[in-house]
């Protein structure tokens, strides 16, 4: 790797962190697990004139019970997501999707507040984030603020943080009895991004659905929650033909590109295709 | 002698040794060219062109020199006369189109990547900083990508001719037309109404070598009196020192090269790259080591790339099933520059589409066509997977055409084991082979039966997930090859291979070999055939390779080469260094010669075991020299040069499984079995472990890779995000017997393996597919076989085409 020369610094707390960020104004960069912003450096596609490396805030990892939500530090890798028992247990969502990111290599590196603030259109956990509903916490020199995940992802590779905040943690709500999920994801090598992939969360009443939320990755420039769907599957039987016409929407209002992996209408395909998927398994039809 | 070289049950031939050469490189005790440290290192960056085709109407490097710790910089104006011609050793017709192709561009670039101008700095970090200061203007030409396009008149021309003029993109036509111009045609009028033709346009698609070491330099003008030495990834160590002295005109004997740990080639590194020029002479402008270490993205648009052929092929059989002919017409796409041997590759597979079929006519002809894209070479397999595609995909349509099972169709048309030596439509000579043998295992192993069973279960229930089932039985020439044949190729070179064997003082063998390993495990192999004459330990034999110091001469590793051709002479070494030892030997046991048998490493007199005397006493006494007998001189050492009688020809028979889901588009193998005859193994792990590669390389193309570039020749695969490599995870298990079928015309009985996984795969794979698919109506799925090739094949199919 041959990055273009930089600056590097390594805070202790979060303070001293946005003290740092503060510092190197704009040509800035906070790195934590450096997955997603050591290949774009090697790139040479950015050139931060200080790199700010979180990763060693002892404050920011980890994932605590807080009620009615869990609290997960941004620096909490991927690895250590999937194997946390909390998540697993109140968010089975994300402790599965964090499992089919990358390679092990990558997972015990990259982290999930890394994930998020990337902003990667093709990333799975910003996805389950807007599906789970999670906030995001953020800190800066003005203070704590708190983001709803549904306006977090703003467009390709940009989030509403703001380029002196750090993000801190995210607040995961526990989903409650009756939830059961599923996150299907479609790509074409083991370690390849998703070329679509789908958070379902399904509350059933019995024989029907009383509740759904569905959101998709890569399927335009931030994930989409696929709200005709939700309608449709609201109320609707519990049987796989009732889930596969609800999913016939998946692909409405959704502005997917087209890449050497999949045109514009192959992924839309894909959206119909997986959301029944991803529905049928997380009902357990 | 053939009692000389009689084994023992210790002889370690075809024992599946774990390779002695492992533990060091697990343990990174390796040394890589980029691991070379010499004191005063400049280090070279390279400013590559991001246009595909432009004129340079400025360039000036000055503003490169002001940056810290930068030395140098050159651009073709400053590097004058040593502005090296990147050499191509097989113009293969006499009216070939051979443009200038100079290390450094000359007023225009011709593919994105092409070399601009260099920096050299005292470290890499400020060299590769320094190219910004480069200031070049480009004027933009129309760049043409398309073969097809490339060859219609008025297409932009990549290279002007040599007038100056509006050039054209052929830079060859080659026919092979074995049984006289006009022969298929009229085999197949002959047959008449009785002639069913089936044709298709296959496209094979461009891929990259892909080695995990990307390319690497250093040369240094530092070496001993003259000596210029040359650290290279490398697969051709000889053939580079050869060349390099003929581009730069450096004595060739000041000239040491030497390919340290070299981690996979595939073909990538069977080349002289416009990167070693410059570095060599650079090192000997500025009197400094000059170093150079690609990254992975100069990697993807600057080492060659490989197959891209539109293959037009046509094959004609009666009603019954039995094959009149073939007739294949190729474009293949040489991109921009002709390098090594650019255009003799597609040639390479010219004689093996007739496969293992027999037919009465055939008839080839390739057009080498020039785009602005990075140069094509050989990549594992070099034409021949082409070839195998071409003729097994082409076999299975036939099939449906005629209503008949594929394999049944196969087995009627191919040369029975009875049948060998055969000569084939296309004028080859097969020594051996059974593929009845090899497809009665395959068969066996895969469950035939069973699994065309639930192929019909599965259609008649509409499942969404279809099973195919795909076949290739396939044979390759490698092991190139007699040199004359070569010769009459117009191949610059020979394809004769070295050995030099020294029985030590100490007892140990230093085993010289001009076969030049980057992964094939050749220390092992090759000391296994060694024990096995000489009676060593396969521990006491130390290989040595890859230096032209050292191992002065040889034809290195490619082609499926160096056990078919490197394997016999040092069968032949080892066997003239027993004869020298049994003169000696007999000589201290005062006995005749013809009295002596050699058994487990020692002389023994016939009938009086006591008196022996092991090969290490030999060697001992050939170093002290005390009491050898008359005229026989001090050491104990033995050479061959063996050149091969002929090609060699493994063949095998591989079947996959695979599952589609309808819809997704996604195939995913469900069973994979390859049956290979290499003939005689050395090492049967190490044959294991080339067929693993092999069909993993093969599987990666069919399913995969692809390199794409948009309309006006940007690489969009330019990283290994987007250019895709399957890993273990995506690859079944797979299931793999050889038959051995001793080749008659090696004097081991060995054949190649090294790519013939890769030529195997690819058709049996879409065969696959296509089979999963055939009852939708789809008859071709283009390679690679992605969720959206597939997914729309079915559309097309369906009616809906898209
Ligand atoms: C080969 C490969 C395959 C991958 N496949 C997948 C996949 O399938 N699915 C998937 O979701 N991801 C995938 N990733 C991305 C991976 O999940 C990364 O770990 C993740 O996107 C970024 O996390 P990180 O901690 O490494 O962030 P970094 O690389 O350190 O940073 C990424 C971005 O976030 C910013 N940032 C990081 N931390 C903070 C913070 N605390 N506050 C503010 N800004 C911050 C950085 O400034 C930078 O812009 C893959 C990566 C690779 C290399």
């Amino acid at each position: 790797m041959i990055p273009i020369a930089f600056d590097y610094v390594r805070p202790g707390t979060i303070d001293e962190a946005i003290a740092a960020v503060v510092a190197a104004g704009e040509d800035g960069k906070v790195i934590s697990g450096g997955q997603s912003l050591m290949p774009v450096l090697r790139l040479r596609l950015a050139a931060p004139s200080t790199l700010i490396d979180v990763g060693s805030i002892a404050e920011m990892s980890g994932v605590t019970d807080a009620g009615d939500h869990l609290l997960i530090g941004s620096n909490t890798t991927h690895y250590a997501v999937m194997n946390d028992p909390l998540v697993k247990e109140h968010a089975p969502l994300l402790a599965q999707t964090a499992a089919t990111v990358a390679d092990p290599a990558i997972r015990h590196r990259g982290t999930f507040g890394g994930s998020l603030a990337h902003a990667d259109p093709a990333g799975d956990l910003p996805t389950v984030a807007l599906a789970l509903e999670a906030t995001i916490v953020a800190k800066g020199p003005n203070g704590t603020r708190e983001i709803e995940a549904k306006d977090f992802f703003v467009d390709y590779f940009t989030s509403a943080l703001e380029p002196d905040e750090i993000l801190v943690s995210v607040k995961v709500p526990k989903l409650g009895k009756g939830w059961t999920t599923h996150y299907e994801k479609f790509n074409r090598t083991a370690q390849a991004w998703a070329t679509v992939g789908v958070a379902a969360a399904v509350r059933r009443d019995n024989g029907t659905i009383a509740e759904a939320r569905v959101a998709l990755t890569n399927m335009g420039p931030s994930p989409v929650r696929a709200s005709s769907v939700e309608a449709a599957l609201t109320g609707a039987d519990a049987t796989v033909d009732a889930i596969a016409a609800a999913s016939a929407n998946a692909a409405d209002g959704t502005r997917p590109t087209s890449d050497l992996h999949a045109s514009a209408e192959f992924r839309e395909h894909l959206a119909r295709v997986l959301t029944k998927r991803a529905v049928v398994t997380a009902a357990g039809v | 002698m053939t009692e000389t070289i009689a084994t023992t049950d210790a002889s370690p031939m075809g024992r599946p040794l774990r390779r002695k050469e492992d533990a060091r490189l697990l343990h990174g005790q390796t040394n890589w060219t980029e691991n070379i440290q010499l004191p005063g290192t400049l280090h070279m960056a390279i400013l590559r062109s991001p246009m595909a085709h432009a004129k340079i109407t400025h360039l000036d490097i000055s503003a490169a020199l002001e940056r810290p710790h930068v030395v140098a910089a050159f651009s073709a104006k400053e590097l004058g006369d040593l502005n090296g011609s990147v050499p191509c050793v097989w113009p293969v017709t006499d009216d070939i189109q051979m443009p200038a192709f100079p290390a450094l561009a000359v007023d225009k670039v011709v593919h994105v990547g092409d070399c601009v101008a260099v920096v050299l700095a005292t470290d890499k970090y400020a060299a590769a900083d320094a190219l910004d200061a480069i200031e070049v203007d480009y004027e933009p030409l129309p760049a043409v990508v398309d073969m097809e396009a490339a060859i219609q008149p008025g297409s932009p021309s990549v290279h002007d001719a040599a007038d100056g003029s509006h050039g054209t993109n052929v830079c060859y036509t080659f026919p092979l037309q074995p049984q006289g111009p006009g022969a298929y045609e009229a085999a197949v009028a002959a047959a008449g109404d009785n002639a069913v033709v089936v044709k298709r346009r296959f496209i094979n698609q461009r891929i990259i070598a892909g080695a995990m070491e990307p390319r690497a330099v250093v040369a240094s003008p530092m070496g001993m009196s003259n000596e210029m030495t040359i650290w290279s990834a490398t697969q051709i160590p000889h053939i580079l020192r050869v060349l390099l002295a003929l581009v730069t005109g450096l004595p060739e004997n000041s000239l040491r090269v030497i390919a340290p740990d070299v981690g996979g080639g595939f073909g990538g590194k069977l080349q002289i790259y416009r990167e070693e020029i410059l570095a060599v002479q650079i090192a000997r402008k500025l009197g400094r080591p000059v170093k150079w270490v690609e990254t992975r993205s100069e990697d993807m648009v600057a080492t060659h790339h490989g197959r891209d052929q539109i293959q037009q092929i046509e094959i004609a059989a009666t009603k019954d099933g039995k094959f009149i002919g073939l007739k294949v017409e190729i474009l293949a796409n040489m991109g921009a520059y002709l390098q090594i041997i650019t255009p003799g590759t597609p040639l390479l597979g010219m004689f093996m589409y007739p496969g293992i079929y027999k037919m009465d006519v055939y008839d080839f002809n390739c057009i080498g066509v020039f785009t602005n894209t990075t140069p094509t070479d050989a990549v594992r397999g070099a034409g021949r997977p082409e070839a195998t595609f071409a003729i097994e995909r082409i076999v299975d349509e036939l099939a449906v055409e005629l209503n008949m099972d594929p394999m049944a169709l196969r087995k009627m048309n191919w040369i029975t084991h009875e049948e060998f030596p055969y000569t084939t439509s296309a004028g080859l000579t097969y020594d051996t082979g059974n593929y009845e043998a090899a497809t009665a295992k395959a068969l066996d192993l895969f469950g035939y039966d069973a699994l065309r069973a639930e192929q019909e279960q599965r259609r008649a229930s509409g499942d969404p997930v279809q099973l195919g089932i795909g076949i290739s039985t396939f044979t390759e020439m490698c092991g190139l090859a007699p040199s004359r044949t070569l010769g009459a190729l117009k191949y610059v070179a020979g394809g004769w291979e070295h050995c030099t064997i020294r029985a030590l003082p100490t007892g140990k063998i230093e085993l010289i070999t001009g076969t030049s390993p980057h992964g094939q495990g050749h220390e092992t192999a090759w000391s296994q055939i060694a024990s096995s004459i000489l009676g060593v330990p396969v521990d006491d034999i130390e290989v040595v390779h890859g230096d032209t110091g050292r191992a002065p001469y040889g034809m290195d590793t490619y082609g499926s080469r160096s056990l078919a051709v490197g394997g016999q002479a040092i069968k032949k070494a080892a066997e003239r260094l027993v004869e020298k030892a049994r003169i000696i030997a007999a000589h201290q046991l005062e006995c005749s010669g013809d009295d002596l048998e050699f058994v487990q490493g020692e002389f023994r007199v016939k009938g009086d075991p006591a008196k022996s005397q092991p090969l290490a006493a030999v060697a001992f006494e050939a170093f002290s020299a005390h009491n050898l007998p008359d005229g026989v001189e001090p050491t104990l050492q033995a050479e061959a040069t063996v050149d091969p009688d002929d090609f060699s020809y493994p063949h095998g028979t591989h079947l996959c499984a695979i599952e589609v889901d309808t819809e997704t588009g996604k195939a995913t193998i469900r069973t994979y079995v390859a049956v290979d005859d290499v003939g005689v193994q050395v090492n049967p792990l190490i044959v294991e472990g080339q067929v693993h590669g092999g069909v993993a390389c093969g599987i990666a193309q069919a399913l995969y890779e692809s390199v794409e570039y948009d309309k006006d020749g940007n690489l969009l695969t330019a990283s290994l995000a987007d250019y895709l490599i399957p890993s273990a995870v995506d690859l079944p298990s797979f299931t793999t017997d050889r038959t051995v079928t001793p080749s008659t015309t090696n004097s081991l009985g060995t054949k190649g393996v090294g790519e013939a996984g890769a030529i195997a795969s690819p058709p049996a794979v879409i065969n696959a597919v296509v089979d999963a698919l055939r009852h939708l109506g789809v008859n071709d799925v283009r390679m690679p076989a992605s969720p959206e090739n597939v997914w729309r094949a079915i559309q097309v199919a369906q009616g809906g085409a898209k």
